[in-house]
């Protein structure tokens, strides 16, 4: 009850017009920041957190999160509209979001990813609001064997999923791991596989290898078939969004599975990266309409966009009752709070109510205000879809090429992206399965961390993966989840074998 | 509201001004942004150091141009050296530095060193501080070196930043002097390491003030000494009536080793007086500031102050120190 | 085979295939020498550096030598693409490709100024105002936004330094 009472007063603060205009000012600047794919989330808190000085804590953390929700809504926007994910949590989307709006359904597939977004991040401040102190003990439990069995689940849910053949997949997976595992070793503190090339230093990261292998490659996809873009037929008008919340609440399952997943990603902290993938992963085997999955079906959209959206928001409890942060922004609003002589950690929800109740309330309003917002601009995004291609596909070369050089201010990146491009349509066109290796290239380093670590805590035994309950029931999970095609086929075998 | 119309008309005025150079005055002044580099991550120490600098400057106007932090953290932040290195000429690029100034070239091979930059100030130094979980029963630092001499070789688990950096560096100096083996797991993050702690993955750290001082707020932590020749300055009771002066010094329990880490700043090579000299004025003002004490205060750092000679001669005695204590590791990198 | 831009002549399915496996087992090799020098054993502090990627090395080739097997015995005689199509891809690699590669010397804004209008009036046949339009207000919208705006700094060339921004 307490929490409640805490949680009106924070309504209070939160409600004060200068805070709801610095809330609507925050989430259009982040929806920017999300749809330009060079500035992340990261990038537009970490630049205007200097402005946010002369505010007081409580009004600045308002703009800043409200930047962070902005971003996490903006980030589907060029997943569907151009396949061009700008944070890796947007890359699930893009397998059924993309293909939506090439079939005209633009603006359903925005609708989807929006409200499923909401749900997802209302389900989590829900939860925060009511177990924070407890979720904050759960988190606790996470060493480095638990953290991989969760990596390791994350692969698990996913592979396998792929119409492609499995050789292919493994071949395109591998790829992934290896680029992920060029630079820095930071279990040894070595180099390696850089062959003494310093613009390899800093490893491929994710975002010029997707810009390249899923943007650019889309690109000259179109071109090999004409200058055109599919999906220009889309309807631009605030009707589709009534039509598409019609159809929403019968994937309520979905939403419901994807909604703990994320909390779960989010509060231990795995992040929302692997919280989409795995989302998506069990809503296309469980789901009845698993098997169009890929081809733009709307419960695609909806598993992967709640999920990150429930983990992006349950990331943040970590971070207050922890100092943890569970994502590059986080880490950079946690240095905000330092700098504004706030200590996140377990004593910041005694001493600092005010603030962290504003916070949390503010992540409600935030939330809704938000949705209004993009909901609002969804006939103007589908819009875009009309320009002539012989505009837009240089305007987006150029976003491109930016993209990649603000991730290290390096042109030698730039490079690196178009040769991805080309990659990306060669392997396409080859039939070699591209979500591998993008969740292989974003997640493979930071299994192979949490793996070697646990390996040195245990002295090299094995045994530390079933040392204890939580970890044992996520590795055989993740094996369930990995054999499950295996597993359904011996069932359904079972069944008929008992009818017969 | 008014404040934050404020903002917007402080945004178009900076659109609009932007582009006219500033007025020639006899001393030299940046004439365009300044980049400031951070050679790590965002969210760690330096990062959060260098976004606090970036605050004070724009709240208190004290540059004409804006300063800009980028991050570099590509190969244990010699991405970032080697970029201010190769910007030879160009006063609009300054750089914060920790200790891998002196461990990344050592231990990856990148070839660079300090004396490729123009030193111009340091700000503070970084205390390194024995953290256990509250839970255990050691209460000092001699109970616990007598439990981990106790325990067998390797059973005990120090967690740290980074793999070949000071966290390790300490963690050998301490094997050293304990006379025992401990199994060091390192982790990416300062913050990340204490909540392993807290979580009892690992059996200590040796977390920064900053990143640690919360769990100790809390309950959860407990420091048992610090790695300095002195306890430190800071008397504001933090936990159970403790101030960081009740810290007592690891030397004073036996723990020879000393270590405090650099937070000072570089340029690139061939900077003349003129531009350094603005730099170091600038950086004397930050100084200055209450948010700067403020920040000072709530990580406990060592506020030494050194410029010109001084400064260089301190990063000239740090670097051998570390090449001997990296040898003697064993963390060179094998191509040395 | 002819490069002229009849209708359905290209290079076949098989072969762009084998020679895309050949890449991927040829960056396997790389993976694993670059793994050979790092270190593939297991020392002091559990494995070596080169540990896993040696592995991954490994399965890259392996699958690759699966894949090129299954690829050369299929009976797929179907173009990969055909010429003309190729030519239309070939026709945004190569201007991007030098759009990039002149980036490092005359700046992000020149060069998308440029690339913009070339593409706008080769390939759309946009009338020039148009394309001027579009080639002068993206990269000061740009500008505007990175640069003025979050500040984050894009290369610049001999212009922006004459310009002194």
């Amino acid at each position: 009850m307490e929490q409640l009472v805490n949680l009106f007063h924070g309504f209070a603060v939160a409600l004060q017009p200068y805070n709801i205009m610095l809330m609507v000012i925050g989430i259009v600047l982040g929806v920017i920041i999300g749809v330009l794919p060079g500035l992340g989330g990261a990038n537009g808190v970490a630049i205007l957190l200097p402005l946010t000085f002369s505010m007081s804590p409580t009004s600045a953390i308002i703009m800043l999160s409200c930047i962070y929700w902005g971003a996490l809504f903006g980030g589907a926007i060029t997943s569907i509209l151009f396949n061009i994910p700008g944070e890796p949590w947007s890359v699930a989307t893009t397998f059924d979001g993309y293909p939506m709006a090439q079939q005209g359904k633009a603006g359903e597939a925005l609708t989807a990813a929006f409200t499923s977004s909401f749900v997802g991040a209302l389900f989590a401040v829900v939860m925060i609001t009511l177990v924070a102190p407890l979720v904050a003990s759960f988190a606790l439990q996470f060493g480095p064997a638990e953290k991989f069995a969760v990596y390791f689940l994350a692969f698990c849910s996913f592979v396998g999923l792929s119409k492609e053949p499995p050789f292919k997949t493994i071949a395109a997976m591998m790829i992934g791991f290896a680029l992920a595992a060029v630079g820095l070793d930071s279990i040894t503190g070595q180099l390696r596989l850089t062959f003494g090339v310093t613009h390899l230093l800093n490893g491929f990261d994710f975002l010029i290898a997707v810009i390249g292998l899923f943007g650019i490659g889309e690109i000259l996809l179109t071109m090999e078939e004409g200058l055109a873009f599919r999906g220009g037929t889309a309807k631009i008008n605030l009707r589709v969004v009534l039509q598409t919340w019609k159809e929403l609440p019968a994937y309520w399952m979905t939403s419901l599975r994807s909604c703990f997943i994320g909390c779960w990603m989010g509060i231990t902290p795995a992040g929302a990266t692997p919280a989409s993938f795995m989302s998506y992963g069990i809503a296309k085997r469980v789901a009845k309409k698993g098997s169009n999955f890929g081809k733009g079906e709307i419960e695609g959209v909806v598993a992967p966009e709640t999920a990150a959206h429930a983990a992006g928001t349950a990331a943040l409890l970590p971070m207050l009752s922890l100092g943890v942060p569970g994502s590059p922004t986080a880490a950079v609003l946690l240095g905000g709070l330092l700098i504004w002589g706030l200590q996140p950690g377990p004593m910041l929800f005694v001493e600092q109510k005010e603030f962290v109740w504003g916070l949390i309330a503010s992540m409600y309003l935030g939330n809704i205000v938000g949705l209004l917002v993009v909901l609002t601009c969804v006939p103007i995004f589908a819009a875009i879809l009309r320009v002539p291609f012989s505009i837009i596909a240089p305007l987006i070369l150029v976003l491109c090429a930016i993209g990649a050089y603000s991730v290290h201010s390096s042109t030698f990146d730039v490079m690196l992206m178009l040769v991805f491009g080309v990659i990306g349509y060669l392997l396409k066109k080859c039939n070699y399965p591209l979500a591998p290796l993008v969740l292989a290239i974003v997640l493979g380093d930071k299994a192979e961390e949490a793996f070697r670590q646990s390996l040195l805590g245990s002295q090299g035994s094995f045994g530390v993966f079933l040392s204890n309950p939580l970890v044992s029931t996520i590795m055989i999970l993740g094996l369930i989840a990995l054999f499950w095609s295996v597993i359904q086929e011996g069932y359904s075998r079972l069944r008929s074998a008992a009818t017969a | 509201m008014r404040r934050s119309t404020h903002l917007a008309l402080g945004a178009i005025a900076a659109l609009c001004t932007g582009g006219v150079a500033a007025p020639a005055t006899a001393a030299w002044e940046p004439v365009r942004p300044v980049e400031f580099i951070v050679p790590a991550g965002t969210g760690g120490g330096a990062d959060q150091m260098a976004r606090t600098i970036q605050g004070i400057v724009t709240k208190h106007s004290l540059m004409k141009q804006p300063l800009v932090v980028i991050n570099k953290s590509g190969g244990a932040g010699g991405e970032g050296f080697l970029d201010v290195k190769g910007s030879g000429g160009n006063p609009h690029k300054i750089i914060i530095t920790l200790s891998n100034l002196f461990t990344t070239p050592l231990a990856t091979g990148i070839p660079f060193s300090w004396k490729d930059l123009t030193p111009v100030a340091m700000l503070a130094l970084d205390e390194f501080v024995l953290w256990v979980n509250a839970d255990k029963p050691y209460k000092t630092a001699k109970e616990y070196i007598d439990a981990v001499k106790a325990a067998p070789a390797g059973s005990i688990k120090m967690g740290g930043t980074g793999s070949k950096q000071e966290d390790q560096i300490i963690t050998v100096a301490v094997e050293k002097a304990v006379g025992t083996k401990f199994t060091y797991i390192p982790y990416k993050g300062g913050g990340e390491v204490a909540v392993q702690l807290v979580g009892n993955h690992v059996d200590s750290t040796v977390n920064n003030p900053i990143e640690a001082v919360a769990q100790w707020r809390g309950g959860k932590l407990r420091p048992l000494c610090v790695f300095d020749a002195k306890p430190m300055a800071y008397d504001e009771p933090i936990a159970d009536g403790k101030a960081w002066k009740d810290v007592p010094t690891c030397k004073s329990a036996g723990l020879d080793m000393e270590y405090l880490m650099l937070r000072g700043i570089f340029m690139a090579p061939r900077a003349t007086k003129d531009q350094v000299e603005y730099y170091v004025e600038l950086f004397k003002k930050i100084r200055a500031t209450p948010e700067w004490q403020e920040f000072m205060k709530s990580g406990a750092f060592n506020t030494t102050f050194l410029t010109g000679a001084e400064y260089a001669k301190w990063v000239e005695a740090e670097d051998k120190r570390h090449q001997a204590l990296m040898k003697e590791a064993g963390f060179l990198a094998p191509s040395n | 085979m002819t490069t002229g831009s009849s209708s359905n002549t290209g290079p076949t399915h098989k072969l762009v295939e084998a020679g895309v496996t050949l890449l991927i087992a040829l960056f396997g090799v790389i993976v694993i020498a670059g793994s050979l020098k790092a270190g593939i054993n297991w020392g002091a502090e559990g494995p070596r550096a080169g540990f896993f990627p040696f592995y991954i090395g490994l399965f890259i080739v392996a699958s690759s030598g699966i894949n090129l097997w299954h690829g050369l015995r299929e009976d797929n005689d179907g173009l990969f693409a055909e010429w003309g199509q190729l030519r239309q891809v070939l026709s945004v690699v190569i201007p991007t490709g030098i759009y990039v590669g002149s980036m490092p010397f005359i700046g992000l804004y020149v060069a998308s100024t440029i690339f913009i209008a070339w593409f706008m009036r080769w390939l759309g046949k946009y009338n020039w105002i148009t394309v001027l339009a579009v080639a002068f207000g993206m990269p000061l919208v740009t500008y505007l936004i990175f640069e003025r705006w979050f500040m984050v700094p894009l290369p610049k060339g001999p212009l922006e330094e004459w310009l002194d921004l």
